[in-house]
């Protein structure tokens, strides 16, 4: 299962452990990620909370956790080589996993046909 | 307000260009990706379109003179066939905009400024002359192009432009593009050996065209330009230079000729309020115009006008007005963004040290 949220980020969840990234349409607006900033491993984080900050050459903004849960992993990759988020924005660069997550909250998100809508038709 | 639309307007969108508003235009500020656009100026050569800035035309017996009365570094003394970086100044000498001043001849001299100031600066200028003096803005019949980079010369060169041999850093030329007059200046925004190129209108799509289609050449959008600019220390009107800024504050007092009379010359010479100040942070993470800057006691020292991540040095910089004089390299400093506190040091300007702009 795959979700978005309106803050333009993906999660998916398999075997009670959650995968959270920005979107690809997300990445593509934000142009270079020069700065990614992830959260700590083992924080307990709600639904919408800021869990860190992403900068491109221009902006910056933050990163909001698409469900509650508690912060099992980060990808260390992408502190170094941001670009990876440019790169494969859906795969490779993605930015934390969560486990203990909400699945109510999870199951309320858009779905991908939603989220296309709602990038297109805005 | 609608945005005005550049000549190659069509152009840059069939390349993909992403549009932005920027002094009153639509822009591009990027077509592929800036830092791809960074590094290709830096390495090989790039193309843009600065149609949005302005230029005007000066002419008359005493027009040198004349202008002396305006700028803070003489007309007078300026070889016809040289360019000069420059500053319009208001009565208080902040800095109504910095400008280059060319002359063209004897008695006639070319003025290009920022696209945000035309108005204002045409103004301040026509003003300040006499009616024996005749004032032309040129804005809406010239097109602007600069070609960028180390390779910018043999490219061009190549290309069968051959003006761009022998010509020195801050000298221009009258050329000949695709048939068209324009005038070749040895200058440019990025600290890379390069070429701002003046053209008529009219013949604006026959010499981009040309240009861009020089192999190796490629478009770069404003994104590049304010990061190139950035790594180079070179101000930016509207964040470094301002109303609330004078030439001193922001460097360049040593550029100044205070022994003539100018526009703003007492207030200007009188003190100096503010200090222009570079800082290099230990990572990517970067402080934006508006950041404060703390010492390393954590009292506020001043603010950033402008922060980047800067693509060749791989960390983030800024330029910041600071209320300490001489703060040496090394003073560690912190710059509050809002979201953290990012760790950084004072550092001597250029950021980039290995561009090719004065080279021979």
């Amino acid at each position: 299962m795959k979700k978005y949220t309106e803050e333009h980020e993906w999660i998916t969840l398999e075997e009670g452990v959650a995968t959270v990234g920005i979107s690809a349409h997300a990445a593509h607006e934000l142009g270079d990620i020069t700065f990614i900033e992830l959260p700590e491993v083992d924080t307990n984080v709600k639904q919408g909370d800021s869990i860190g900050t992403i900068e491109s050459v221009k902006a910056a903004s933050d990163i909001y956790s698409p469900v509650g849960g508690r912060i099992s992993a980060v990808n260390t990759d992408i502190e170094d080589s941001p670009e990876i988020v440019n790169d494969s924005p859906e795969e490779k660069g993605w930015l934390c996993k969560l486990d203990g997550v909400n699945e109510d909250e999870m199951q309320a998100l858009m779905t991908d046909a939603e989220y296309e809508e709602f990038i297109t038709g805005r | 307000m609608t945005n005005q639309t550049l000549a190659l307007d069509a152009w840059h969108q069939a390349a993909g260009a992403r549009m932005v508003p920027f002094a009153g235009w639509s822009m591009p500020v990027q077509y592929t990706s800036i830092l791809a656009e960074h590094r290709h100026t830096r390495t090989i050569a790039s193309i843009f379109d600065c149609s949005h800035m302005g230029q005007f035309r000066c002419r008359g017996a005493g027009i040198a003179v004349e202008l002396d009365r305006l700028l803070p570094r003489r007309a007078t003394d300026q070889r016809p066939g040289t360019c000069r970086y420059n500053f319009l100044l208001a009565d208080d000498g902040t800095v109504i905009d910095d400008i280059i001043v060319y002359r063209i001849a004897d008695d006639e001299f070319y003025i290009v400024v920022n696209a945000g100031t035309v108005a204002a600066d045409a103004a301040h200028i026509a003003a300040g002359l006499s009616g024996a003096a005749t004032f032309v803005d040129e804005s809406a019949d010239t097109a602007k192009f600069d070609v960028q980079g180390p390779a910018s010369t043999e490219l061009m060169r190549a290309a069968g432009i051959g003006a761009v041999d022998g010509l020195r850093y801050f000298n221009f030329a009258p050329v000949e593009i695709s048939g068209a007059a324009c005038l070749l200046s040895r200058t440019g925004y990025t600290g890379e050996r390069g070429f701002e190129i003046y053209v008529p209108t009219g013949a604006a799509a026959a010499v981009w065209e040309l240009l861009a289609a020089i192999p190796q050449v490629q478009p770069a959008g404003l994104g590049a330009r304010d990061t190139l600019r950035l790594e180079m220390g070179y101000p930016l009107y509207g964040h470094e230079l301002d109303r609330d800024s004078t030439p001193l504050d922001a460097g360049f007092g040593g550029l100044i000729d205070p022994d003539h009379e100018f526009v703003g010359r007492e207030a200007l010479l009188e003190r100096r309020r503010k200090h222009l100040t570079a800082v290099r942070f230990e990572s990517r993470r970067t402080a934006r115009q508006g950041s404060e800057v703390a010492d390393a006691g954590g009292q506020v020292i001043g603010t950033v006008t402008s922060g980047a991540f800067s693509p060749s040095l791989e960390c983030a910089i800024a330029l910041a007005y600071v209320s300490r004089a001489e703060l040496p390299p090394g003073t560690p400093v912190i710059a509050r963004t809002g979201r953290a506190e990012v760790p950084g040091e004072i550092v001597a300007l250029p950021f980039y040290g290995a561009g090719t702009a004065r080279d021979k």
